[in-house]
């Protein structure tokens, strides 16, 4: 061992000073003038801003409808279904890769700048760094989707109106309702993109400098989307952080289908939690004297791995219970139900634009009878060859009213019904209206299966 | 010299990296008002002792008190250390003059009143206080580092390789910036590769190998050790010089007979004896030079000195 001791005496001038850490706050708005300085992050909340107006407005002009987005067939009717179309598209590709360039970058960025240790000798805590970037992080990824949403919103109210919205089930909603449930659909879709977010601090801070952190978020939001094609357990399916990237349309349900939505929205926040946490426990514990961590990476992904597919299992447990449906959630029950409902209240908006004799779901006492493969397949589960027959009966009428369907229903609950006859009720595209054409809402319509939902729904005005 | 007295207190301080011992019971006291200096090969562990200071790690053993404060694993460095390690640490998007108000706001300064025009002047770099990180040399972004350490007014400094980069222009600003802040009473502890930049700015200077302190004490003393060194002379008749070398003691002729220059192993004393000789002999001497400058060749003796230690 040695011991030297250099140097004169002398007196240093003052007494010794305790060592105080930043306070959070300070480190907050240190974070956030460093991402705002970004010309990438600039760029996205100006495209974030301004693009999704642009494109409902543009939309909102063309002949052609994006009919495969949920209520994009209704664009051309309501300022209120631009925001959704947008919501639809920002939950398959906007929001993965926005949370990956902002929050999969947060802590790269600082092992690529070699930044870490001047930021830690003037923070002196890594709680406190790693507290204000995840803060700066959301805030940004907050501002980026508050965004989409006020540009969509704007830009179809601006080019279409303030008209009513027809809902997942051809109900209704009234501009107020309609603006309260965009309201609430954007902020349901923030905890899936914060459970994002927090996969991308994770990813951040495993991989260092590596690329490969800032593609966690994306990659991650393409497995779950790959997941949600494949006809798995409903509870599997709930387990997964993504899900209220598409439960948000039991918003626009009548009554309001929560279950689904509640219990995805809490599986998102419980992922946000866990991977913020790994995060934090692997940040806390880097020592910086050594660099870049990048060889770490490996070890540490096994040890970050391990515990979400841990979580994943555990959600996927708890939320078993909760499902009353095994396998897909798709069953005949449910299908015909949802198709009868949506064909009553659109029926409803057809014979309004026709200046027919009002009626009501009621009177009409719509049912459905779906089949799979002409009969040949289980009427249960995914897939395009669902067949319905819709009856119906109307008020001083004996004789039902039938009318064809073919339904394509995906494994997520989605279902398109395209009408198939009688021509005077679904066969064509456009009714004749005194003011002129219109388009046909039973020509083709959207639904929605509740893979929660029991077979007999005590409130279903179309229940035996 | 009490304990309080000094800017650091090191004792038996030992880091290892798994298997790496990057320190190996070092220790080291530091008096306020010098600049001193670390030198070693690569992987000698001054940037670990570097850190240490810093407050960036913790050591798994040893005492460390940084003015007048101990530094352990739940107690940071405290305030009035500044500096870097392993580059100054700056943002490329923002401008060098938004870099210092960035961190002054983050001490909790306010940018408008913090002296970045000043301490920017101090580093040379008024000229360019707001063009944007991202095109500069590394030596102005050595000097933006330096200027950020001076903004906090620091009472002890520690910087890493300060002078990479740096043009004669650039280091000029640098060394007479640390010379000021030793003047004023800041400790200040610098890395670097370099002795001629050892040699110019500091008092004092501690050489590592292997983890291990080899070295410590002021320039002078390391320069004029006793070791033998090799040196070379120019003389009007290299031949009779050499014969004039072989009979002084303590003298080792190494050149070649017929070589234009005398080459030879000796300390000190024993060439200005060689000299004293020559002249007598009829021999013009008109150059005596280390081959190898001497804090460079006592670099060189203990650091491979120590490689050679099992």
């Amino acid at each position: 061992m040695s011991v030297i001791t250099a140097g004169r005496t002398a007196v240093v001038a003052a007494g010794p000073v305790a060592a105080r850490p930043v306070p959070v706050g300070r480190v907050y708005r240190f974070e956030l003038v460093k991402l705002l300085s970004q010309w990438r992050i600039r760029l996205l909340l100006l495209a974030c801003w301004t693009a999704p107006g642009l494109f409902t407005a543009a939309v909102a002009q063309q002949g052609t409808l994006p009919s495969d987005t949920l209520f994009g067939r209704w664009m051309h009717a309501t300022g209120w279904a631009g925001p959704l179309v947008v919501l639809g598209f920002a939950g398959s590709w906007a929001l993965p890769l926005l949370t990956s360039v902002v929050a999969g970058d947060v802590f790269a960025v600082e092992d690529r700048l070699g930044t870490w240790r001047q930021l830690l000798v003037t923070v002196r805590s890594p709680r406190r760094i790693f507290a204000a970037k995840a803060l700066a992080s959301t805030t940004v990824i907050v501002l980026l989707v508050a965004g989409l949403a006020a540009s969509g919103t704007v830009g179809g109210l601006a080019a279409v109106g303030d008209q009513p919205l027809v809902g997942v089930d051809g109900h209704l909603l009234r501009p107020s309702d309609a603006a309260v449930s965009v309201l609430l659909a954007w902020a349901c879709a923030l905890a899936p993109t914060l459970a994002l977010a927090a996969l991308g601090l994770l990813g951040s801070v495993l991989l260092g400098r590596s690329p490969m952190g800032l593609l966690v978020p994306a990659l991650a939001a393409v497995a779950m989307q790959l997941a949600q094609l494949l006809p798995l357990p409903v509870a599997l399916r709930l387990a997964l952080p993504g899900y209220a990237f598409v439960s948000w349309n039991g918003l626009f349900a009548d009554p309001a289908r929560l279950d689904e939505l509640l219990i995805a929205v809490a599986v998102s926040l419980v992922w946000a939690a866990a991977a913020t946490t790994a995060a934090w426990l692997l940040f806390v514990r880097r020592d910086f004297t050594t660099g870049s961590e990048d060889g770490a990476g490996r070890r540490a992904l096994a040890f970050a791995v391990l515990p979400l597919a841990g979580l994943l299992a555990l959600t996927s447990g708890a939320v078993w219970p909760a499902t009353p449906s095994t396998g897909s959630g798709i069953t005949q029950e449910k299908v015909q139900r949802s198709v009868a409902t949506a064909f009553a209240h659109l029926y409803r908006l057809q014979t309004e634009q026709l200046h027919r004799p009002a009626v009501t779901e009621d009177q009409l006492r719509a049912t459905a009878a779906c089949q799979r493969g002409d009969g040949q397949v289980d009427p249960e589960g995914p897939g395009n060859d669902w067949r319905c027959v819709v009856t119906w009966h109307l008020p001083g009428t004996d004789a039902p009213g039938t009318a064809v369907y073919q339904l394509d229903v995906a494994s997520d609950g989605r279902l398109t019904a395209d009408g198939d006859g009688p021509k005077d009720v679904n066969g064509y595209f456009l009714v004749h209206t005194p003011t002129g054409d219109a388009p046909n809402p039973l020509w083709q319509f959207d639904g929605q299966v509740g893979l929660l939902a029991s077979p007999a729904h005590p409130l279903d005005p179309t229940k035996e | 010299m009490r304990d309080t007295q000094l800017a650091v207190r090191a004792h038996g301080l030992t880091k290892s990296f798994d298997d790496v011992v990057a320190l190996d019971g070092v220790g080291l006291e530091l008096a306020p008002g010098r600049i001193h200096g670390l030198a070693g090969p690569n992987g000698a562990g001054k940037t670990t002792l570097l850190g240490l200071l810093l407050g960036l790690a913790v050591a798994d053993e040893g005492a460390l008190e940084v003015l007048g404060r101990p530094v352990g694993r739940a107690l940071a460095a405290p305030d009035g250390v500044a500096g870097f390690v392993d580059g100054p640490g700056l943002y490329p998007s923002l401008t060098a003059r938004k870099n210092l108000a960035a961190l002054a706001s983050l001490r909790g300064q306010d940018p408008r009143s913090a002296r970045i025009d000043e301490v920017l002047a101090e580093v040379g770099l008024s000229e360019v206080a707001d063009d944007r990180v991202r095109g500069f040399s590394l030596g102005m972004r050595q000097r933006l580092g330096l200027a950020a350490a001076l903004l906090t007014e620091p009472r002890l400094l520690v910087l890493d390789e300060p002078s990479n980069g740096l043009d004669p222009a650039g280091k000029q600003h640098v060394h007479r910036a640390l010379r000021r802040l030793a003047d004023d009473g800041v400790t200040v502890v610098l890395s670097s590769h370099r002795m001629d930049d050892l040699e110019a700015l500091c008092d004092e200077v501690t050489i590592l190998a292997a983890g291990r302190v080899r070295f410590s004490g002021p320039l002078g003393e390391l320069a004029t050790d006793s070791r033998e060194l090799e040196h070379r002379l120019r003389t009007s008749d290299p031949a009779a010089a050499r014969r004039v070398a072989a009979t002084v003691g303590g003298v080792k002729v190494l050149s070649e007979t017929g070589a234009e220059a005398l080459v030879v192993r000796a300390t000190g004393p024993a060439v200005e004896e060689l000299v004293a000789a020559l002249v007598p002999a009829g021999v013009r001497v008109r150059e005596v030079a280390p081959v190898v400058p001497p804090l460079e060749a006592a670099f060189l003796a203990l650091t491979e000195q120590q490689e050679d230690l099992p």
